[in-house]
């Protein structure tokens, strides 16, 4: 509590946190800016005596129009669409069976493969970007949105798999007991009664990996090299800038576009992600 | 023929905790057996061998005829109530109790037929459709009951299923379980600390210690004529009160001598204790069977005490007493007037007392 | 009564008959060993495999289109002597380390202040996530935008602010592009190490620091004694991760500077990618790539051990 006079509230609370709410938002607030500014007062320098950054008289949405028709935008958005919900699948479907398995199971080796599955989520993508780029060069996957499906999941599973493994451990044993002593086999129980039950869980892991694999980066710039099987990031990085060129209006509408499916499922689910974010450092 | 037999069952966990000890049971059909002793004992883990729930190391456990120590707990034909009721939060009331029923894919009407039964046999047929989350514990309890009875099964399985609840709700449940069994008379096997629950609701009670079965037999029979000290010790309650005391001859009678008291020997104690002549025994006697002693008395049974706690609960009075050396506890009729200071003297019904070997526990 | 009518006298079913899958599922290892495949085929495959090829290309000589032939740790010889190389490492250790102590200080700022009752905490709460949220590269572009030296609406404020009298370049200016990319990267992970925090600080039960202002402590010594001892495992937690990101991060440099200028900006990750994917050189590459993971591997064992400790206290 920050006791005394209402001056110390100010200047203890109010103004830094409105201070970092300003600074965390304000990119944003430019890229929409950006995106509905015509080209004419985009491309006027800040030294000049009209610069009026903070706001446009005469919105436009030409840019948002250029993006959408003139380039393979929507193509991109659909490929990520594609790519993120497959790979978030992927990931839940062996995260949900190996989270049970390291937490409910006791089998031989079962802490060194929990520790090992844990190792691989520390792993960072750009150690494994070169060699993998080959392996799936050999295995005829490269320029596919497959190249994608089937990489992302080797760091989104070790997270799915984390962040589960604390929703089982919460949920007593007991329940099962009684299942298989119901007549239920065990993979039954698993099914009917555990996953159920973990809902909560599986929404959270579902949501952060759909975020994850949104964001993802180096293995699509490096794995997908024609233009029509680009994801989001890559396409606004590579194709929105011809020549030497940013065309800012449209990769500001485009950065815009893009980020609104991610933030969009966010909205609706703020508490699972929360929830997936916090799981998965006190896990 | 539903009858369960345990035969040298064992059971370690990590090779150097021996859980359970070569424990031989049999318990008949329809008949309803507690297992009764303080946490550890093993109670538990020879429920769950039975369940399927725990591995056997070594030793069978058979189900009518059958070995089922290689079968899943769903093929054992059995039902168990958890401590913690273990409902299935996600499901209503009707679900839980249908799931095993849907598990063995019997046809609805008849999952409906049993589980309405059941609902109505236990008073809950108004909360089929709750869910677990909105009934008190009580509630909860007589789902996780109804759950085992709609299955039918060939042996009930207890795990503590009253530890949970209040006391009051426990006397009733303690009640209500006693008049379903009854009704179902199906064989059961109950686990449990509380060795009032042992007594009432058993009709045979297996008392358990350290892993080993200690005794086992009849509810009174146990009480009257415990084999040990530690059976002895357990069931009752305020506990039998022991002092150490010196078996010797003097006059042609065997008398036992503790610090600060002396008695004489019955006549039925006097052979079996003339073995033990110039050592020490343990002798035994329990509250209720210590009465103020008045004229007819014999007088070579009777101790000299000092009051130092009364404790009036109504329908009778604890006296806290001490005894030369050592306290004991004395439970009186209410009329009794006494007070802290007050030297009484206590009688001993013949009947009634128990000697114990110091060294081995054993009743002599 | 139905029930009991039905109980007595039933002799006891046979158990039924189980398909031989069923019966192997029932045992707790091999179901295990059935529900671990999937996800040891797909890391074994995509992690583990490529972990080992690249220690191998990393040891050969191989560049695009052409197989390589072993040449033992030449490539990683050839390092040492890159200047280009030294300068990455020297930029990456300094970017991670500036930025994490960045990251953690205001993210720990930002937890203790949300951690009060105000209206609209439900709100900022989840605004403040965008920037983790959004992908990086998109919101990366905005900040490559308010950096432009002709354009950049961040020089246009501090001019009017008096702070600044000619043009900044925050990106083409060999002194000032690590700065201006450490920006970006504290703006991104703030919001994670504030969520995080704030999490743990949840966690802690109010009435200590009750007992402690009740004590007489300050409210500085009672974030010192009372909060932070007890934040300390959340936080070690945040912070490997976090630090194991920065490390190895790309996407932010690749966008802002692509390594430049002068490879003032230049990291571990750009200078592999700039090698392995740019020039072809796969096998020089490789060994960038590589070189990453001893450091990665102390950092990592260092923490561990770290958060161990403090958490058996």
């Amino acid at each position: 509590m920050i006791e005394g006079a209402k001056w110390r509230r100010w200047v203890y609370f109010y103004i830094p946190l409105g201070a970092f709410v300003l600074w965390l938002l304000f990119p944003f607030y430019w890229m929409l800016v950006t995106s509905v500014r015509p080209d004419r007062e985009l491309y006027r320098p800040w030294m000049a005596p009209n610069y009026a950054p903070f706001w446009t008289a005469h919105p436009t949405l030409v840019h948002v129009m250029d993006l959408l028709t003139e380039t393979l935008f929507t193509r991109w958005m659909l490929n990520t669409l594609f790519i993120a919900i497959v790979s978030t699948i992927i990931s839940l479907f062996c995260g949900l069976l190996a989270g049970y398995a390291l937490s409910r199971l006791k089998f031989p080796f079962a802490g060194s493969l929990g520790t090992g599955i844990f190792i691989t989520y520390l792993v960072p993508q750009t150690l494994l970007f070169i060699p993998l780029a080959d392996i799936i060069r050999n295995f005829r996957l490269g320029d596919t949105p497959w190249a994608l499906i089937l990489t992302y999941p080797t760091f989104l599973i070790p997270f799915c798999t984390w962040l589960l493994m604390g929703y089982f451990k919460a949920i007593p044993r007991e329940l099962e007991e009684c299942a298989r002593i119901d007549g239920a086999t065990r993979w039954k129980a698993m099914l009917y009664i555990i996953f159920p039950i973990a809902v909560p869980g599986i929404l959270s892991a579902g949501i952060f990996a759909f975020t994850l694999s949104w964001n993802e980066f180096i293995y699509a710039l490096v794995f997908l090299s024609s233009a029509e099987q680009k994801t989001v990031s890559v396409g606004v990085t590579s194709e929105l800038v011809r020549g030497d060129v940013f065309y800012w209006g449209q990769l500001m509408a485009g950065a815009l576009l893009g980020s609104i499916p991610v933030a969009f499922i966010y909205s609706f689910f703020v508490e699972y992600y929360v929830a997936g974010l916090t799981g998965s450092v006190k896990g | 023929m539903a009858r369960v037999l345990i035969r040298n069952l064992n059971k370690f966990y990590d090779h150097d905790v021996h859980a359970v000890k070569d424990v031989n049971l049999e318990i008949r059909d329809k008949e309803f057996v507690v297992l009764v002793g303080p946490s550890g004992c093993g109670k538990t883990t020879t429920l769950r061998m039975v369940a399927g729930l725990e591995s056997i190391t070594s030793g069978d456990v058979l189900i009518g005829d059958t070995v089922v120590n290689n079968l899943p707990p769903m093929d054992r034909d059995i039902a168990m109530v958890f401590q913690n009721y273990a409902l299935y939060p996600h499901m209503s009331v009707y679900d839980n109790m249908a799931f095993g029923l849907k598990m063995r894919r019997v046809d609805r009407a008849e999952i409906s037929k049993r589980v309405q039964a059941a609902a109505d046999i236990l008073g809950i047929g108004d909360y089929l459709k709750r869910k677990p989350r909105q009934l008190s514990g009580g509630q909860r309890q007589r789902v996780a009951l109804g759950r085992a009875i709609v299955r039918h099964p060939q042996v009930f399985l207890f795990d503590e299923p009253l530890s949970n609840l209040d006391a009051k709700l426990r006397v009733q449940m303690r009640v209500e379980l006693k008049k379903l069994h009854s009704r179902l008379n199906t064989t059961a096997i109950y686990v449990t600390h509380d060795q009032v629950e042992a007594m009432t609701l058993g009709d045979r009670v297996v008392v358990m210690r350290g892993g080993e079965v200690q005794q086992v037999g009849e509810p009174l029979e146990l009480y009257n004529a415990p084999v040990n000290r530690f059976v002895a010790g357990f069931l009752g309650s305020p506990a039998m009160n022991f002092a150490p005391a010196r078996v010797h001859e003097a006059n042609g009678a065997m008398r036992a001598d503790g610090t600060g008291f002396g008695i004489e020997v019955p006549a039925e104690f006097g052979a079996r204790l003339r073995a033990y002549a110039g050592r020490d025994v343990t002798l035994g006697v329990r509250p209720e069977d210590l009465s103020v002693a008045n004229g007819s008395s014999p007088p070579g049974l009777c101790l000299d005490a000092v009051v130092e706690v009364v404790e009036r609960l109504g329908a009778e009075i604890l006296l806290d007493l001490q005894v030369g050396g050592q306290t004991m506890v004395a439970s009186v009729e209410p009329t009794v007037r006494a007070q802290r200071g007050d030297k009484l003297r206590f009688a001993l019904r013949p009947d009634r007392l128990h000697f114990f070997d110091t060294a081995s526990e054993a009743a002599i | 009564m139905a029930i009991s009518e039905a109980v007595t006298g039933r002799a006891f079913a046979q158990a039924p008959q189980r398909g031989a899958a069923t019966r192997l599922l029932e045992d707790e290892r091999w179901l295990a060993a059935a529900l671990l495949l999937p996800t040891v085929v797909l890391l074994g495959l995509f992690i583990a495999y490529p972990f080992v090829e690249g220690v191998w290309l990393s040891v050969t000589d191989a560049k695009v289109g052409i197989p390589g032939h072993f040449v033992g740790l030449q490539n990683f010889a050839a390092l040492l002597h890159d200047s280009i190389f030294r300068v990455a490492v020297w930029n990456t250790f300094v970017y991670t380390a500036v930025a994490t102590v960045f990251k953690l200080a205001l993210g720990l700022w930002l937890a203790l202040l949300l951690n009060r009752h105000f209206r609209g905490k439900a709100f900022t709460r989840a605004f403040i996530l965008l920037p983790f949220i959004i992908p990086t590269v998109l919101s990366t572009f905005a900040w490559k935008w308010m950096f432009d030296p002709t354009f950049s609406v961040i020089n246009w404020t501090l001019f009017q602010l008096g702070l600044i009298h000619g043009r900044i370049n925050w990106l083409g200016n060999p002194d000032l592009a690590l700065i201006s990319v450490i920006i970006v990267n504290v703006w991104r992970g703030v919001p994670f190490f504030a969520i995080s925090l704030l999490a743990g600080l949840q966690t802690i039960n109010p009435e200590l620091q009750e007992a402690a202002a009740i004590d007489g402590a300050r409210p500085w010594q009672r974030f010192w004694h009372v909060t932070w001892p007890l934040l300390l495992p959340v936080t070690m937690v945040v912070v490997l991760f976090s630090v194991i990101q920065t490390f190895a991060d790309f996407q932010l440099v690749y966008v802002l500077t692509g390594g430049g200028p002068a490879n003032a900006t230049q990291l571990f990750a750009t200078y592999a990618y700039q090698i392995g994917v740019g020039t072809g050189l796969l096998s020089e590459g490789a060994a960038v790539s590589l070189a990453m993971f001893p450091f990665l591997l102390i950092i990592v064992v260092v923490q561990l051990l770290y958060i161990r400790r403090v958490e058996v206290h």
